[in-house]
């Protein structure tokens, strides 16, 4: 074999693999989150679907969350944070009853993040809404205005934290979609429980991908947002409802 | 008319300095209140997560709205031309300063980290009615606090008109604003009302006369000063014509809601089966607040009697803290309309009207900030010529038909 050919041979194999694996390395390259120190892009939209229909009488999403973020109580219903909770709903007319997790519904006009005084209460650019603890300065004006009673006050010393979930005394919190286990690619605690343990109701994704399941669901079948009314343009969508 | 001799109360007596010991007494009974709730948690308090603003707010509220209803006075004197007021203008500063002093104190000592007063002087969100009312509040100690100087100092005397202007428009946008807090709240029926801020600023100026009027009254007892039946009289149909104007925003407001469909069931929960909301609203605001005091003020047997003013200022005020009470609390009590035409239930109290009961740190620290204002209020009577020297009919400018 002449060396020239024998290049000509080894070149046009390293064009090949190339080929070969160029796109798997793209898909490779998507499918891996973002690194820490790239910020939240506007280009996604973090949101959930949830499946009344599915949706069963199991807390397996509650008890996930819970344990997910170092939510623990004092065994003061009042007063004691709730990040997601079951709420059980019978229509007046019909007496038609279902149930369904409710939290907060990460609205793109998040009525918290417009009363919050020091900014506070934000809206990430991929649409979580999150509270900065060490602006909070435990007004609860956001609390007054979640039209989902999606906040909590903590009331008193928290102990058992999470590293990727501050917590603090006298300041307000609530469903952050598992912001940290997003940010490393994974999906938050409450939908990776559901479709283990329970219904399988909840599909996680990006309401802006084109190839995400949700996104699909959303196209194809009917939802609604809750209080649709007040024109939030919630990232939390429900069907069944 | 003679020149008005303004002259510092003497502030020696046994009974000045009980006062003063007894309002010290409830300020550090309201501080050890707060150190007590930040210590262990607001769960020691009757706040929860579904009242989540309690009886520190109510307190706050009042004095807030109150403080620049206190303004009045003086405005009426310096941009309405009314000279009879004139001698009443440094006493109704005097009370803006202090009243705003101690609810700004309640509301600071009930957040959930008030050490933390300096992120909220340094970061700011431009889109909340909070943030709007920071610079409201600091501004309006500024505007007066010249306003005040402007009256004594008589080098600036020809200051005083402009200078009361701008301190009337300032507070008639600040008492806007308290009242936007809730009437902005989208999400919460019993709120959600442009007319919140317009029945705020008639709150102020009823609930802030009532309180100068007391004040002027045991100032002038305790000092040994005259005070004019003919110019306490015009002060009580003054506090008349804004009772009336309180009720009748207030039935404006409720035969709104009772138009509307949606809001039938907060009517009902208001006027009719909200319990302790109702039976405050009838009997404290309607029937304390509003219809006592319009006897007492214009019925024509009692008209112009000392004890009867002094009655029905306490009145307003008993009536005003009810209607307050019944705004913030049982606004917050009704059940948010999350699912409507449902019937909802969970574990975080959907659903339900939530439970509260003032405790006695949230009382205490309220208290504490009325003492707050009063002590300061004393204090500066004593330190600074506030009250004219007599304002008996004869040296204040006769009432004009």
């Amino acid at each position: 074999m002449s060396p020239d050919r024998r290049r000509f041979l080894g070149w046009g194999a390293a064009a090949a693999a190339g080929v070969a694996l160029a796109p798997a390395l793209r898909l490779i390259e998507l499918a891996q989150a973002r690194s820490p120190e790239e910020a939240a892009s506007a280009l996604q939209r973090w949101g959930l679907l949830i499946d009344t229909a599915k949706c069963t009488d199991c807390e397996v999403c509650v008890t996930a969350c819970h344990e997910e973020n170092g939510v623990t109580g004092h065994g003061r219903p009042a007063t004691d944070a709730q990040w997601i909770r079951k709420v059980s709903l019978r229509d007046r007319r019909t007496g038609y009853a279902q149930t369904l997790p409710l939290m907060c519904q990460h609205c793109e006009h998040p009525p918290c993040v417009d009363v919050c005084p020091t900014g506070a209460s934000f809206r990430r650019a991929d649409g979580i809404v999150l509270v900065d603890k060490h602006t909070c300065i435990g007004c609860r004006y956001c609390v007054m205005a979640c039209p989902y009673g999606a906040r909590s006050f903590i009331h008193e010393d928290v102990s058992g934290q999470k590293p990727d979930v501050p917590r603090g005394k006298g300041t307000v919190e609530s469903c952050t979609l598992c912001v940290h286990r997003v940010d490393r690619g994974e999906t938050p605690a409450c939908v990776t429980a559901c479709n283990r343990d329970g219904g399988k109701a909840m599909v996680f994704g990006d309401l802006n991908d084109s190839g995400a399941e949700i996104y699909r669901r959303l196209r194809s079948q009917p939802s609604t947002q809750v209080r649709a009314d007040l024109a939030l343009n919630t990232g939390v969508r429900y069907q069944g409802l | 008319m003679a020149r008005t001799h303004y002259r510092e109360i003497d502030g020696r007596s046994g009974g000045f300095y009980a006062l003063l010991a007894g309002l010290g007494a409830l300020i550090a009974a309201g501080l050890g209140a707060a150190w007590y709730m930040e210590h262990y948690g607001h769960y020691v308090t009757g706040m929860s997560n579904r009242i989540v603003w309690g009886t520190p707010h109510v307190f706050a509220v009042f004095l807030i709205v109150a403080a620049s209803g206190a303004l009045n006075v003086a405005s009426i004197a310096s941009v309405f031309g009314r000279s009879l007021y004139k001698p009443l203008a440094r006493l109704s500063g005097l009370l803006a300063l202090t009243l705003l002093a101690g609810g700004l104190a309640v509301l600071v000592l009930d957040l959930g980290r008030p050490d933390r007063l300096i992120v909220a002087m340094t970061h700011y969100n431009f889109k909340s009615i909070f943030a709007w009312n920071i610079f409201l509040y600091t501004g309006f100690f500024a505007v007066v606090a010249l306003y005040l100087w402007t009256m004594f100092e008589h080098r600036a005397g020809g200051h005083s008109k402009p200078a009361g202007m701008v301190a009337f428009l300032w507070r008639l946008v600040l008492t806007t604003g308290t009242g936007s807090i809730f009437g902005f709240l989208v999400a919460r029926e019993p709120y959600n009302s442009a007319l919140l801020a317009p029945l705020f600023i008639i709150m102020s100026f009823s609930f802030g006369l009532a309180v100068f009027v007391l004040v002027l009254m045991a100032a002038c007892r305790g000092s040994g000063r005259a005070l004019g039946d003919a110019l306490l009289a015009r002060l009580g149909r003054l506090l008349g014509v804004f009772v009336a104007s309180v009720l009748y925003f207030v039935v404006v407001y409720h035969l709104t809601n009772l138009y509307i469909a949606r809001q039938h069931e907060v009517e009902w929960f208001i006027l009719v089966g909200g319990g302790v909301y109702t039976a405050l609203f009838w009997i404290g605001q309607i029937l304390i607040g509003s219809i006592v005091p319009l006897v007492l003020l214009f019925a024509p047997a009692l008209s112009g009697s000392h004890r009867a003013i002094a009655a029905a200022a306490i009145c307003v005020i008993a009536g005003g803290m009810a209607q307050v009470y019944v705004l913030i609390i049982g606004g917050q009590a009704y059940p948010q309309l999350v699912f409507p035409d449902k019937e909802v239930a969970s574990s975080f109290f959907d659903g339900v009207v939530a439970a509260y009961a003032p405790s006695l740190p949230e009382v205490a620290l309220g208290v504490g900030g009325v003492a707050l204002a009063l002590a300061l209020t004393a204090v500066a009577l004593k330190v600074l010529p506030f009250l004219p020297q007599s304002l008996a009919d004869g040296d204040v400018e006769p009432v004009k038909a």
